[in-house]
């Protein structure tokens, strides 16, 4: 079970979480929905354990893997550097894979700059995705993708067969979610 | 127009830009030393000699191996005394910013050598060195350490705090930390650093060598131009310097946009 009890996150006087309580299955793909600033990236980053919390207790899979709301790419590697740099080496001959699942095959030796604001997300995506983890937590994955793409991408990701935890706009994207929880807030509420 | 025209054109522009400034200022020198020569009634020489007079001495200078030999020395012992500093920079703005223990005892050393004046070095590390010849090299080194420090203190203090996140959530490691995220975001910093580095090198290193007075040096020849009045030596040796710190620049640069050479 993905667990978080009565946690409360405040940032200077300003309270985000305020004694906010959720349980998740450990399986299929939630999409947490809300309007922009209601707390759904400081929840997600709480259950990445990226976010300390003021009270409360947090039970995740381990280890928990984060997809942040920016690319975070490293402008001078290419899109295959960022594949491999996240896989042990064991793992290292994975990288088309994972670049499949983005759709960027052909763009391997391209570097973040020259890519297109979607194909940045994409990449983004797979290197979060091929870290590989316990819990995929992602926040805003398909930002800048297109509906159809994003659709397909939301099913090559449930076939890995590890919970996900999203947060999304798109109305598209949430649909196909097996679960949404509506968010409102600060303090984040569930509706 | 062809990409072939345009690369022509390019090139072309480039030679210009690289030529007109040096003719104008040539032509500047020469118009100079003219009005010199007039006023000191054909004693111009000594006190400013023109652009041809100093190239006639460097081609005479040239043919002998004390020259060449002076010219190598002075080379060598300058980029070695900057690559220690480099190092022994860049390794305490690691140091500094990497340990609070480091950075109170560090900072304000570094902070001292600073401050202190090069002639003051000069003297102190003549005192100090068991040869004149290394005060040249050790004098270069404490010119360019506080410069590498700031500059590469700078670099780790502004590398993106949301690329070294991301680094600890994909579980890059220490080494890999380096290597992937504080290297490439540091390296134009103290590349920067270089550049003016080399510079303070020189210019204090050739200081050390005219104060010190090694046997093969630059600084010497420069020392014995002043006192026999050999102005256009002193010209001409003032010219070596010059060409060899910028030839020491061309091939730093090439280097580091070597290293950078992955960046697209």
């Amino acid at each position: 079970m993905i667990s978080v009890q009565e946690i409360t996150v405040c940032f200077g006087e300003k309270v985000v979480l305020d004694h906010f309580s959720l349980e998740l299955p450990e399986k299929g793909i939630t999409a947490l929905s809300g309007p922009s600033g209601c707390g759904k990236t400081t929840l997600l980053r709480v259950l990445a354990g990226l976010q300390p919390v003021q009270q409360g207790t947090v039970t995740v899979p381990q280890p928990p893997v984060m997809l942040f709301q920016e690319n975070r790419l490293l402008p001078w590697r290419t899109v295959e550097r960022h594949i491999t740099d996240v896989l042990p080496k064991s793992r290292r001959g994975e990288v088309s894979r994972w670049l499949a699942l983005a759709e960027l095959e052909g763009e391997e030796k391209q570097f973040p700059p020259a890519l297109s604001g979607g194909m940045g997300r994409r990449l983004a995506l797979a290197r979060a995705l091929a870290c590989g983890g316990k819990l995929f937590l992602l926040d805003e994955p398909f930002t800048g993708v297109d509906a159809p793409r994003a659709a397909r991408m939301v099913e090559r990701i449930r076939q890995l067969g590890v919970p996900v935890i999203l947060s999304s706009h798109e109305a598209e994207v949430v649909a196909l979610c097996d679960r949404v929880i509506s968010l409102k807030g600060p303090p984040l509420v569930r509706v | 127009m062809t990409p072939s025209t345009t690369s022509r054109n390019s090139t072309g522009i480039k030679i210009l830009r690289a030529v007109i400034p040096l003719a104008f200022w040539l032509g500047v020198w020469q118009l100079a030393a003219f009005l010199v020569d007039l006023r000191t009634s054909g004693h111009g020489a000594l006190l400013l000699p023109a652009p041809m007079v100093v190239a006639g001495r460097l081609q005479v200078l040239a043919v002998q191996p004390a020259f060449w030999q002076a010219a190598v020395v002075t080379l060598g012992r300058i980029f070695a005394g900057f690559a220690a500093g480099a190092a022994a920079g860049a390794v305490t703005a690691a140091a500094t910013s990497a340990l609070k223990g480091a950075d109170w005892v560090l900072t304000p050393a570094v902070k001292v050598i600073r401050a202190i004046p090069v002639a003051s070095f000069i003297v102190l590390v003549l005192l100090w060195a068991p040869s004149a010849g290394w005060v040249p090299a050790i004098v270069s080194g404490l010119m360019v350490l506080p410069v590498l420090w700031g500059n590469v203190s700078k670099g780790v203090a502004q590398t993106d705090p949301l690329l070294l996140e991301a680094a600890r959530a994909y579980r890059f490691g220490r080494g890999k930390t380096l290597r992937l995220v504080y290297l490439p975001s540091v390296l134009p910093y103290f590349a920067s650093g270089c550049a003016t580095g080399l510079g303070l090198a020189w210019k204090a290193g050739v200081a050390a060598e005219v104060l010190c007075q090694p046997k093969l040096a630059i600084g010497t020849q420069l020392y014995r131009a002043k006192i026999t009045l050999e102005t256009p030596d002193l010209f001409a040796w003032t010219a070596v310097v010059i060409v060899l710190s910028f030839l020491l620049e061309y091939a730093m640069g090439l280097l580091f946009r070597r290293l950078g050479g992955s960046k697209p």
